[in-house]
């Protein structure tokens, strides 16, 4: 307590201080690396979604800029050094970056992937997870040096059960895919069903047989499959789709065979972002990245964007370029980052997971942001978003 | 000349004022324009693409507009509003803020992290101020000498000497900071953080936060209560800043830097503008398209009037 006091003083005292301009001084430089783990499986179901090669860097990069334009006046210069890998060799990259003095390692990568990564690095980086949703990496899997900013499979599907609550469509028919990462998927959408009181009154598990995936655009056969393979239902309301492996959600809207909305994995989807915001100057954000890019932004790209402003942001504040100065301030109740969302995100400080609200999106808008307003809060309305305080399995060993 | 002094003399009898209230429709690329007086809707007109700031010069002959889609500055005739000309502006303008003499015209680019100098006579850019990243707030000291531009994703007030036009100081404060506002004695400035939640008060002088403005609603949720315009009577005692989303505005003592109360006007209001006798004010309510009239003195919300799509910024005539 009284060393919070301290701290927050020592936090008054440099926000009041006028900033110098330091432009004559050599500038302090704070590195970071964007780390990719390219998952080696089946092209996506859309050609809309083909990764490209700079899928997260591309976010990076306007990181950086925007990092280095605030850093003139600080004196502070910001570098990520951008690296793919795969499953097999992440593990000598993350050695390399080591033994090169790098602290802050920006991850986008599945979840059994970021995990090791964590393990590996131990007390000597700080991992930023830019893409992993796996809610068990924030649960019994948790890391003292992992800092959750892509959002968790709990936090998508609170938002998503907020809104059909608010909806009235209380009635579930589950599909989930065969995939392990599926399961995990509707694990979490059986836990928000219970935390918001929907009933899950149908389960199928679509099983990835393989298959000739994109030949058929999804008329020829899959006319046919889907409604067969929905039919006899029990009366619902919607169809929520687990399909992390993108498989098959994706051909369901118009296909189920009773006329029922889908949502989760297609149709209405739980997005950390969509590139037709517009709300909370988003507008000249998306300006921006497209100008850089030449692309839309994508998930992946906001996420790492959002990490390294994190640190950007921990820098400035601080007016430090100290690694271990700023992952304590990120992680202390003073930290706060502006993310294009309409609030302030923290950090939640038993799992070290970002709060932010979800976006629910279609295929060409946002239809709606969670939480919706009518889930209130003790503390923050953000944290009627995945695993509450009270309800988390995570405890992290004492950091050294 | 003669016929203004003239119109002057005979309204300054009258018991109200009547001033054209000018408000830029964000979504609807139109200007809505209002009688101060009878707080009626004069007429709507073309503005061009997402017009958003919106000044007048002070003898009231030039209205300025940002079209920030067309990446210009439309000057219109503030009677007939008909347009006699641009002024280019660089890409994006949001806000800008005029010369206390009426030249030069300081823009903020947001798309650019510049803000541009252009002299409103020759229609010249005089100059182009690398400052932080999305420059949005723009203010000017009474005696014209120091501009102040916010950034909002540095998180920064740059002060710029307007002579030299070089960046002298920088002043961090909160998230998102929109709107920078000095009183009339030049005393204080404010500078409001959207994201933040806070208004900062600083000291022009020694460039330091003396205070920190903060707002609690009850009802009301902390991350809905997001300060942008705010305005300061001219005795410096009042001081009005928007809340967005919390769809009220606070009214501050501007000794104390005390809330003194919250007025509950339309949704997400943005920007305010007094009448020349600070009579009245006016918001724009950019969720519920209307403009909510202000009695100054007794504190109270006196009227709603309906205007276009999205009201974003809003000036009023001077006498």
């Amino acid at each position: 307590m009284r060393k919070g006091i301290i701290g927050l003083l020592a936090g008054v005292c440099l926000l009041s201080a006028p900033v110098a301009a330091q432009e004559a001084e050599q500038p302090t430089v704070i590195r970071a690396a964007v780390l990719r783990v390219d998952d080696p499986g089946l092209p996506p179901i859309s050609r809309l979604e083909l990764p490209t090669d700079d899928l997260g860097f591309a976010g990076a990069r306007l990181a950086i800029e925007d990092n280095d334009t605030t850093g003139r006046f600080m004196g502070q210069d910001f570098e990520a050094k951008e690296i793919t890998a795969t499953p097999q060799s992440f593990s000598d990259e993350i050695g390399r970056l080591l033994s090169d003095g790098i602290e802050f390692i920006v991850l986008l990568a599945d979840d059994p992937v970021t995990l090791k990564a964590a393990d590996q690095v131990g007390d000597r980086a700080v991992i930023l997870n830019a893409r992993a949703r796996g809610d068990n990496l924030r649960g019994a899997d948790c890391r003292f040096n992992t800092i959750h900013v892509a959002p968790s499979h709990a936090m998508m599907a609170d938002a998503l059960a907020q809104f059909l609550m608010w909806k009235n469509w209380t009635r579930w028919f589950l599909i989930e895919g065969s995939h392990p990462a599926d399961g995990d998927l509707a694990a979490a959408f059986r836990r928000s069903a219970s935390k918001f009181g929907a009933k899950l009154v149908e389960e199928r598990v679509y099983e990835d047989t393989g298959g000739a995936r994109r030949t058929d655009s999804g008329h020829v056969q899959v006319q046919k499959q889907m409604p067969v393979f929905t039919q006899r239902a029990p009366e619902h309301d919607v169809v929520l789709a687990a399909d992390e492996a993108d498989v098959f959600a994706a051909y369901l809207p118009y296909q189920t065979w009773d006329p029922r909305p889908v949502a989760g994995s297609a149709g209405l989807v739980p997005r950390s972002w969509h590139p037709a915001m517009e709300a909370w100057g988003a507008t000249q954000f998306q300006n921006r990245f497209e100008r850089l890019a030449g692309r839309q932004m994508r998930e992946v790209d906001y996420q790492a964007w959002l990490a390294l402003r994190m640190i950007g942001e921990a820098a400035t504040r601080t007016q430090s370029g100290d690694a271990d100065t700023l992952r304590e301030f990120m992680l202390s109740d003073r930290f706060e980052v502006a993310g294009f969302k309409g609030q302030k995100l923290t950090l939640r400080d038993w799992d070290h997971q970002l709060r932010q609200p979800i976006l629910l999106t279609t295929g060409l808008l946002m239809a709606s942001v969670s939480p919706q307003e009518q889930y209130l809060h003790q503390t923050s309305q953000l944290d009627t978003l995945g695993i509450d305080r009270p309800e988390t399995e995570c405890t992290f060993q004492e950091a050294t | 000349m003669k016929h203004l002094l003239i119109l002057a003399l005979c309204l300054s009898a009258a018991p109200a004022m009547a001033n054209r209230v000018f408000v830029t429709n964000e979504k609807g690329n139109d200007i809505t324009v209002l009688d101060s007086a009878t707080l009626d809707v004069i007429g709507t007109y073309p503005a061009g693409n997402r017009p958003r700031g919106i000044t007048i010069s002070p003898d009231g002959s030039e209205l300025y507009v940002c079209a920030s889609d067309d990446d210009l500055v439309r000057v219109f005739d503030p009677e007939t509003m008909e347009e006699t000309h641009t002024l280019p502006s660089g890409p994006d303008p949001e806000l800008f803020v005029l010369h206390p003499s009426g030249n030069p015209l300081y823009i903020a680019n947001e798309d650019d992290n510049l803000v541009t100098v252009v002299d409103v006579k020759t229609h010249q850019v005089l100059a182009e101020i690398p400052v932080g990243v999305e420059p949005e707030g723009m203010g000017v000291s009474p005696d014209g000498k120091v501009v102040i531009n916010t950034s909002e994703t540095t998180n920064m007030a740059h002060f710029i000497d307007s002579d030299s036009f070089e960046i002298f100081a920088n002043v961090l404060v909160d998230s998102r900071p929109r709107f920078a506002e000095y009183n009339h004695d030049g005393s204080k400035l404010y500078v409001s953080s959207e994201i933040g939640g806070t208004v900062s008060v600083i000291d022009p002088a020694t460039q330091q936060i003396t205070h920190k403005i903060g707002f609690d609603i009850p009802g009301v949720l902390p991350e809905a209560i997001q300060p942008v315009g705010v305005r300061v009577t001219s005795d410096g005692k009042k001081v009005f800043v928007a809340l967005g989303p919390a769809n009220r505005v606070a009214v501050i003592d501007g000794e104390t830097d005390e809330v003194r109360d919250y007025l509950l006007v339309g949704q997400r209001v943005w920007q305010m503008a007094f009448t020349p006798d600070e009579k009245f004010l006016f918001t724009t309510n950019g969720n519920s398209n209307d403009v909510s009239a202000i009695d100054v003195d007794a504190e109270r919300v006196v009227k709603s009037i309906p205007v276009g799509q999205q009201p974003w910024g809003v000036v009023v005539a001077p006498n």
